[in-house]
């Protein structure tokens, strides 16, 4: 028997008195939604329809028209459509579902059940616009205590050396996406955005690209099992170099990128054959230990003259936070958490939805460990994985990280509209795709600049938060829970937290 | 709101607390008559090698021996007796305040560079930490003491007979609690070892100072903002053995934007600064005048959101919030000033 096809996800549908049949939609949909008939009609497909919006933004008489589920199943509190469509399309297959974007289940989101403060009467809050507000962050080891001596003449003298530290103009960075995993332009894009914005992005797991080169100085190079594009020319081009042990959207597995994305520049890029599929194992194979780690650490470091900091990227998980004081203790300058919001290419829908934690509490579970063990000052704690406004930002602060990484948030300001196909290599909007025609879709110039106003918009409202709160100084708002309060957030969940509760 | 106001006498010639008491009292519109204190520095010359332990009991049969079990663990109990005071109409007493004087027994913290005080700290954080239900250590320093209490400042004063007590440092506090309850222990001045500590303002810093303390073997347990700043002395300068003008740089430093301005030497200290010190810098309006054995330091935040007014008239320096106050301490006071924003004011013992 059967098992038929599930029913279509979204309904495409024309006004024909107001389309003027100009076949943009037609040239636009790279998931051929619209084909053009012989007598100029257009013949819609929504059965292939993604949501991507592509067609709706580039219609120029708002003729197209997208609605999600037109048909819908029995309802069923347990069995819900998402639940029967996995069932039916692996019963099909016999294979792993693979997913894009970041964790699509329904759970409560904690950064909207925190609340920050703001100061009233008998403290003032800060006007940033008459006042100074600095952002500036540094990141890297920081020493326990400075030795400091005052001479005869007055002076104080130093005697203590700093390590090498990263200088951000504001606390939020781009992510790591991979060339690959994104096209070049899109990665040109937010290099330029890095760059005007004063801050840092990754480079992902592909190497860098010759055309990235000028952005060298505000990229971290991104050391991951498959070792892809890794040489020291490689290492040395970086401001900074991230090892990565785990990702939010997939903690506990390694990366593929297919062989029909290994164009001959992603070949030459990754430093591997051309057409071959890119396959990073989950585990390091020199990796099983945090020693084993502090050996890679300090590897990079002396390949690189110990003047580069080395960022360490795992995972949220159960016991993220004793992970975390190891790779402190690692040598490493930082360490990343990718909670399980974080976004991905490709991944499988099943660790997307269900592994991981979410990054609030682990980093707060992170920060309060390294705390309680007298070293959190010793290295900086970055929080990626599902940040999508400046108050997230300065909750993610608050709860003790340094700086954030953002990646869907970039992307969206570059045109995605989050439509989770990015695995299929056919991203209307010239970002998760290496397919030329879709590729040049996407102008650097226009949208580096998109970029850096989405990080100065909320640079800005990161200093109005703090101004709010009577804070001129990013070291402040730092790991201050007394500027928190948890609604309708249980008690086990605050004590995470370690914040009070509204009204406390 | 709170009036602060300090002097040092830089060749130790002793004032009573007469004066300290009328200034102060001047500011009465800055309190609410919920907290006032005083820090004296050489009060006890015929003990002046033991810790004076200032404790409140909320009686002297349970909280007490639990203390004198503890203390007389970690050292030798030299002298110990009631505070003496004198009962005053608006002044309701809810602590019995007791002090002993205290010699630890050093050998008892191996691996410490400055064991006594140490134990002295160990004490202090145990007791305070609710070990002992009851019993709360206020002042831990040598030859020095903090009296407060919750009231005016005259009937603190008149209750601890601060007229009686002969110091060559003074360190005064009217408290108008704003966002933490009006209580004994919460009284300024704060003091831990010889650190004492007067502030006007809130530290919208607090949670991270505070965390940043404890993860140093701290403990904050009075409710207030204000204590974090004596453990930050006490870390920073004690442990870390920075300099007053350095301790005041990590609490209150320039923007980046000066620091950038600054020559190479000048802007590699200060980036040390802040990049090892961010979680002691302290945000909020603040006015704070600190206190310890050697001089006093007084200081505001880095907008100077609280007033903070200096005066000189021979070897005594005045800090305080309030000119009027200096000036009722002192009419001969001179050359009335008032510091920039971050900018320490020092006054150092001269010897």
């Amino acid at each position: 028997m059967s098992l038929g096809s599930v029913p279509l996800k979204y309904r495409i549908q024309i006004d024909r008195q107001q389309c003027m049949q100009c076949m943009r939609c037609v040239d636009n949909c790279s998931y051929g939604v619209f084909r053009e008939e012989d007598d100029g009609n257009i013949l819609i497909d929504s059965r292939k329809c993604t949501a991507c919006h592509r067609c709706i933004s580039m219609c120029p008489r708002d003729a197209i028209n997208l609605s999600e589920r037109p048909v819908d199943y029995r309802s069923h509190p347990l069995w819900t459509p998402e639940a029967r469509e996995d069932v039916i399309n692996q019963s099909r297959s016999g294979r792993i579902v693979l997913a894009g974007m970041g964790n699509a289940k329904d759970y409560p989101i904690i950064y909207d059940r925190l609340v920050l403060d703001a100061c009233q009467v008998t403290n003032p809050s800060i006007d940033p616009l008459r006042e100074p507000m600095e952002l500036r962050t540094y990141l890297g080891q920081k020493p326990s205590k400075l030795d400091i001596r005052k001479q005869e003449n007055g002076d104080f003298e130093l005697n203590t050396k700093l390590s090498p530290n990263l200088e951000l103009q504001t606390p939020i960075m781009i992510g790591h996406m991979s060339y690959g995993a994104i096209s070049l332009n899109a990665q040109l894009s937010l290099a330029k955005a890095a760059a005007k914005t004063g801050t840092y992005m990754g480079t992902g797991e592909g190497g860098l690209h010759k055309d990235i080169y000028p952005y060298q100085d505000n990229m971290i190079v991104q050391v991951a099992s498959g070792r892809f594009g890794v040489d020291i020319n490689y290492l040395e081009r970086g401001a900074a170099i991230e090892i990565k042990i785990g990702q939010g959207a997939k903690p506990g597995i390694g990366g593929h990128l297919p062989g029909e994305k290994v164009c001959t520049d992603v070949s030459c890029t990754r430093m591997i054959p051309a057409g071959s599929d890119a396959i990073s194992p989950a585990p390091h194979h020199d990796i099983y230990s945090i020693e084993d780690l502090a050996q890679l650490v300090r590897g990079l470091k002396e390949a690189t003259e110990w003047k580069k900091p080395v960022f360490v990227k795992i995972a949220a998980v159960h016991n993220v936070a004793a992970v975390a004081a190891g790779i402190a203790r690692s040598s490493a300058d930082a360490v990343v958490i990718d909670g399980f919001r974080g976004g991905t290419g490709a991944s499988p829908k099943v660790f997307r939805d269900n592994v991981g934690i979410p990054i609030e509490a682990a980093v707060a579970s992170v920060d309060q460990k390294l705390n309680d063990q007298g070293i959190r000052n010793k290295v900086s704690v970055i929080a990626s994985g599902g940040i999508r406004n400046s108050a997230d930002i300065a909750k993610s602060i608050a709860l003790g990280a340094d700086a954030v990484y953002i990646g869907t948030a970039a992307l969206i300001s570059m045109g995605c509209r989050v439509c989770g196909n990015c695995y299929r290599g056919l991203c209307p909007w010239g970002i998760a795709t290496q397919r030329e025609d879709l590729v040049s879709r996407l102008d650097p110039e226009v949208e580096s600049e998109h970029v850096a106003n989405l990080i100065n918009s909320w640079t800005l409202e990161l200093s109005e938060l703090m101004g709010a709160a009577g804070i001129n100084s990013i070291e402040s708002l730092r790991g201050n829970r007394s500027r928190l309060r948890g609604y309708m957030l249980d008690e086990g969940t605050l004590d995470v937290l370690q914040v009070k509760p509204v009204g406390a | 709101m709170c009036g602060i106001i300090g002097v040092i006498d830089r060749h130790k010639q002793k004032m009573n607390g007469s004066g300290i008491k009328e200034a102060l009292s001047l500011m009465n519109e800055r309190g609410s008559g919920e907290g006032a204190g005083y820090a004296a520095y050489g009060i006890y010359p015929d003990f002046e090698d033991c810790y004076a332990l200032h404790i409140f009991f909320d009686n002297l049969v349970e909280p007490k021996s639990k203390v004198d079990d503890i203390i007389q663990k970690w050292g030798r109990i030299v002298h110990q007796e009631e505070i003496p005071t004198k009962e005053q109409p608006n002044l309701k007493r809810n602590h019995v305040p007791w002090r002993y004087f205290f010699k630890p027994y050093t050998d008892l913290m191996p691996g410490s560079l400055t064991p006594d005080e140490d134990i002295v700290k160990y004490l202090v954080m145990e007791i305070n930490s609710s070990a002992i239900e009851g019993a709360l250590v206020f002042s831990s320093g040598k030859n020095m003491g903090v009296f407060k209490a919750a009231g005016w400042p005259e009937d603190v004063a008149n209750f601890y007979k601060i007229d009686e007590y002969e110091g060559y440092i003074w360190l005064a506090h009217n408290r108008y609690p704003t966002n933490t309850p009006g209580w004994w222990g919460g009284a300024h001045p704060f003091n831990l070892l010889n650190w004492s500590v007067v502030h006007n303002g809130e530290i919208t810093s607090y949670g991270t100072n505070q965390r940043y303390v404890e993860s140093n073997g701290y403990q904050c347990t009075m409710f207030t903002d204000t204590e974090v700043v004596a453990y930050l002395f006490d870390l920073l300068g004690r442990h870390h053995e920075l300099p007053s003008e350095i301790i005041v740089k990590a609490m209150a430093p320039p923007f980046w934007d000066e620091i950038d301005e600054m020559d190479d030497h000048e802007r590699a200290l200060n980036k040390a600064i802040r990049l090892t010190y961010g979680p002691a810098l302290m945000n909020g309006p603040f006015a704070i005048v600190v206190a310890t054995h050697n001089g006093i330091v007084g200081f505001t935040d880095r907008i100077k959101l609280r007033p903070l007014v200096v005066g000189e008239h021979g070897s005594r320096l005045y800090i305080s919030s309030e000119e009027a106050a200096i000036r009722t301490m002192d009419p001969q006071v001179e050359d009335i000033h008032m510091p920039g924003a971050g900018e320490p004011v020092i006054g150092r013992v001269v010897t």
